[in-house]
């Protein structure tokens, strides 16, 4: 059975999203939520079983993610309980597809365990989130500021923190 | 009239003048700037440079790379947090005397940059002798500028410890 032309180009040029639903089967404990939104899927999970949830993902060969693109940290307001999510956003460049990760965080807890373990990437991505938002990485080979200078007081990008006049 | 007169008429080879005017007249006419672009500002700073502004009139497009030959600093750019110190550092490897040109209004007060990393006005981390307006100012600006900066280096005084307003 061979591909048309047609249907192996938007198979290159748009990455398809991941399905999800064998994550749930998989880990039925630590996936609180799955959401699907212009079509993009979003994984809410638990912080608790996290790494061993993404060395499946990237090591089962129905989905291989091999690379983690980015790490977004997310403040929902100091209202907000939880207050702080983290987002993780993988790609699989052996399928092409896609699927983000997040996680919630409460703000007297906002730790996090390292992927460092899982994805070299995570190195600076997660010290981009620390120096941000102040999110704690756990064993964490180096948590470092990484934009802002070291002596730096505070966490910008908090939603506390005032937008001007700093 | 005076004394150049009568020695000119004896030697005409010899000018008389005055210390201050003679090193200040040698420094404004080759200010060297560092080169020290930090953002858009530094494209028109270039272009001063170009054939059609051609700063080479004012004797200031010497570029230098290194801090230890240049009179002037024009910080061409907005200047973060982290960047302050590489900044005040660059400016204390200038050998005196030295000036501070401020281009631009992200350099001058930090412009539409309110925020958590940009410095708000480089005068902050190292004196500014002329600060220019624009987003970014074109070369004329900066020309007007050098030419501004010469004004105020005649009005110096090199031989005694008070230095010109």
């Amino acid at each position: 059975m061979s591909q048309t032309l047609e249907q192996a180009q938007s198979a290159t040029r748009y990455p398809r999203y991941a399905d999800a639903s064998l994550i749930r089967a998989k880990f039925t404990d630590t996936v609180e939520e799955i959401i699907e939104a212009a079509s993009e899927i979003t994984i809410v999970a638990k912080r608790e079983r996290l790494v061993e949830l993404m060395i499946w993902l990237r090591d089962e060969p129905a989905f291989r993610f091999d690379y983690l693109s980015d790490i977004s940290g997310v403040d929902l307001g100091e209202f907000a309980s939880p207050r702080f999510a983290i987002a993780y956003h993988l790609y699989s460049l052996v399928h092409n597809h896609r699927l983000r990760v997040k996680v919630f965080l409460e703000e007297d807890d906002a730790r996090a365990p390292t992927m460092w373990n899982v994805w070299k990437a995570s190195n600076w991505l997660e010290r981009e989130v620390y120096d941000m938002f102040g999110v704690i990485f756990d064993d964490h080979p180096d948590l470092r500021r990484i934009l802002m200078p070291a002596d730096y007081d505070g966490y910008p990008l908090r939603k506390d923190f005032p937008i001007k006049g700093y | 009239m005076g004394l150049e007169t009568k020695i000119g008429a004896v030697l005409p080879e010899v000018i008389t003048t005055r210390l201050d005017s003679l090193v200040n007249w040698a420094r404004k006419s080759a200010l060297w700037p560092a080169t020290f672009g930090l953002a858009c500002c530094a494209i028109e700073m270039m272009a001063m440079t170009d054939p059609r502004n051609d700063v080479a009139r004012f004797g200031a497009e010497v570029f230098r790379a290194s801090p230890r030959q240049a009179d002037v600093m024009i910080v061409a750019g907005r200047v973060s947090i982290k960047m302050a110190p590489v900044l005040r550092r660059i400016y204390d490897q200038m050998p005196e005397p030295k000036w501070v040109i401020s281009m631009g209004v992200c350099a001058s007060a930090g412009g539409v940059f309110n925020n958590y990393a940009i410095v708000q006005g480089v005068d902050k981390v190292v004196p500014v002798d002329i600060f220019v307006p624009g987003c970014p100012p074109r070369p004329e600006g900066l020309i007007w500028a050098i030419m501004k900066l010469q004004e105020k280096i005649e009005r110096d005084k090199v031989f005694t410890e008070e230095k010109a307003a």
